[in-house]
């Protein structure tokens, strides 16, 4: 089962769903074929497709919606918060190569504070999920709820079979009493390799697939903050406004202090190169990671 | 133009399509789109732009706006065919040693601005345009655009601005190779007749073959077309132009070779039968 298969089979099951692009094909390249007049490409016109959307939606239509993640979040934002986010229409965002996964392309095509961004529009679900298993599992929830949604698409080839999906819940990998990494998205597997890694050096190590941004799992969270020495949470997105914020808001409402190691890109936009070098550069490789985490707790320590 | 000035420019356009070609292996490169705009590229930093390569932030200068960012390889073929960058730059192409990668940005020497998000330039260049008329300077400004580009709102919006405050001193320079990323422009949304629009939106429109350096040549040397009106050259191109075996095929937008294809390709480009793209190395994104 692909992307595309789901939605396809989704919206031959179901005649309200539209599907539509802004002319970025990657994932529904067969959808004329298959959908005939309920496949919708505006060519390169995010806002268009997104007032168009809203339109549809307001005839009862359930558009699910493609473009780069960039453009989509970015170009058509205050369309997607005024036509979409004040209406409560429930038009399914779909944003392509999401964080390091623009590889090459350069920072105008680096969505890097998308999670920032839907998140800030009331009523909009966020879902990032760790690999294409993960995506699949999550999308016939998210496509069938009656609210706005984005979901960080990431149909990368994963190493983990997950659990069910439920909005609003974490997926608990491993509980550990010295350090609990918090991932979401494509840097689910380089994290779970730098708990392996971590492990070998004697610490316990616990895992969380933040795979529900929003709405989010805060008694994970929190059962993660009392039960580990110190959080870490992984990301390929700006420090502000991503999960490092969301762990932080979570556990400050909860009056809960906790000892929070953050590795996000703190400013600036990532340096463009081929996906390997990129997360070598960047300091992501599960190696990477687990380095600074050690090198974080021994400041701590001392 | 001359005989030889248009041979030297046939030549050196050749060198860029060769960079072009082997920025296309090791990760790939938008390459049918960078072929299209090859001459349009090398006229302007051969011929008409005021640039000194030793001093290229002299603030005489012609400023180019390379709107569609996609076609960077032509960029940088022609920055180095240009002696403004070093040619070994090329081979650091996505590695994270340099800033060489699929979209243009400033750390290229000859790069006025970064680009990628499609729809961007035409509006930037619009307020280096309107600067220079406060400050009654003679720099001219162009922009290259794509087809497939001018689907975005903002380059009609940018147009309708640049025209109200009179910006003859800007040159919309429209790559028009028929295609966008995944189609024809006719078949997803059509365009045509495009010389009409602009001129409905107020601009003087020029239309030319954006592979004959005598006729680029002709339509620069004109400007400005209209006195307070923005020039428009349509150049009507063909995209992976110099390479049958890319030209044939719409789907060949962002394509990923082997290094043997693209020795291969750099021999139909000198003539020899079409390549043999055996692997369907292409990624569309």
């Amino acid at each position: 089962m692909s992307y595309e298969q789901l939605l396809t089979e989704t919206a031959l099951k179901d005649e309200r769903v539209v599907v539509m692009t802004a002319e970025n094909r990657a994932l529904v390249r067969n959808m004329g074929r298959t959908l005939g007049n309920r496949f919708i490409d505006t060519g390169i016109t995010e806002q268009t497709m997104i007032g168009m959307a809203a339109g549809l939606a307001l005839r009862g239509r359930v558009p699910i919606v493609h473009a780069l993640a960039p453009f989509l979040t970015m170009r058509a934002f205050e369309f997607i918060r005024t036509d979409i986010g004040i209406a409560n229409l429930p038009v399914k965002l779909s944003g392509y190569i999401p964080g390091f996964l623009s590889d090459g392309n350069g920072p105008t095509h680096q969505a890097i504070e998308d999670v920032s961004l839907m998140r800030g529009i009331p009523g909009m679900e966020v879902y990032c999920p760790a690999d294409e298993d993960d995506l699949l599992k999550m999308l016939p929830a998210v496509w069938a709820s009656p609210h706005p949604a984005y979901v960080r698409i990431n149909h990368t080839k994963g190493e983990w079979e997950h659990q069910p999906f439920e909005p609003g819940k974490a997926e608990t990998i491993a509980e550990g009493r010295d350090i609990t990494l918090l991932v979401h998205g494509f840097l689910f597997k380089n994290a779970q390799r730098a708990k392996y890694l971590l492990e070998q050096q004697g610490f316990s190590v616990g895992l969380i697939n933040m795979r529900s941004l929003k709405p989010v799992d805060e008694a994970a969270i929190i059962q993660c903050a009392l039960h580990s020495e110190s959080l870490v949470t992984v990301e390929d997105h700006l420090l502000t406004g991503g999960l490092y914020s969301i762990v932080a808001e979570v556990l400050l409402r909860a009056r809960i202090s906790a000892h929070v190691i953050p590795l996000a890109l703190k400013e600036r936009w990532f340096k463009p190169g081929l996906l390997t070098h990129v997360l070598d550069h960047e300091g992501f490789t599960p190696v990477q990671i687990a380095e600074r985490v050690v090198r974080e707790l021994q400041t701590v320590k001392k | 133009m001359n005989r030889q000035t248009q041979q030297r420019l046939t030549e050196r356009a050749l060198k860029v399509r060769e960079h072009i070609i082997r920025l296309s292996a090791g990760g790939g490169c938008f390459i049918g789109a960078s072929l299209s705009c090859v001459e349009l590229i090398v006229y302007l930093y051969s011929e008409w732009l005021n640039l000194q390569s030793n001093d290229l932030n002299n603030p005489g200068r012609d400023y180019f706006f390379l709107s569609k960012g996609h076609d960077v390889p032509a960029l940088y073929g022609t920055l180095v065919e240009t002696g403004i960058i070093e040619a070994a730059r090329l081979e650091h192409h996505l590695f994270t040693t340099d800033s060489v990668y699929w979209h243009p940005n400033r750390a290229i020497p000859g790069v006025e601005f970064h680009s990628g998000s499609l729809g961007h330039l035409p509006a930037v260049a619009a307020g280096v345009a309107v600067d220079l008329k406060l400050r009654r300077l003679q720099n001219r400004v162009v922009v290259i655009t794509g087809d497939g580009e001018l689907n975005e709102g903002s380059v009609w919006e940018s147009l309708l601005v640049a025209n109200a405050y009179g910006l003859d001193n800007l040159t919309l320079l429209v790559d028009r190779n028929q295609f966008q990323a995944n189609m024809r422009t006719e078949e997803l949304i059509p365009l045509e007749p495009l010389a009409d629009k602009f001129e409905a939106f107020g601009c003087a429109v020029r239309r030319l073959d954006g592979h004959d350096f005598t006729q680029l040549e002709e339509a620069f040397g004109e400007l400005p077309y209209e006195k307070g009106k923005v020039n428009i050259i349509i150049a009507d191109t063909v995209r992976g132009k110099g390479l049958p075996s890319i030209e044939a095929r719409a789907d060949r937008w962002f394509c990923s070779f082997t290094e043997d294809e693209t020795v291969q390709l750099l021999e139909e480009l000198h003539g020899s039968v079409p390549a043999g793209i055996y692997s369907e190395t292409l990624i569309v994104r």
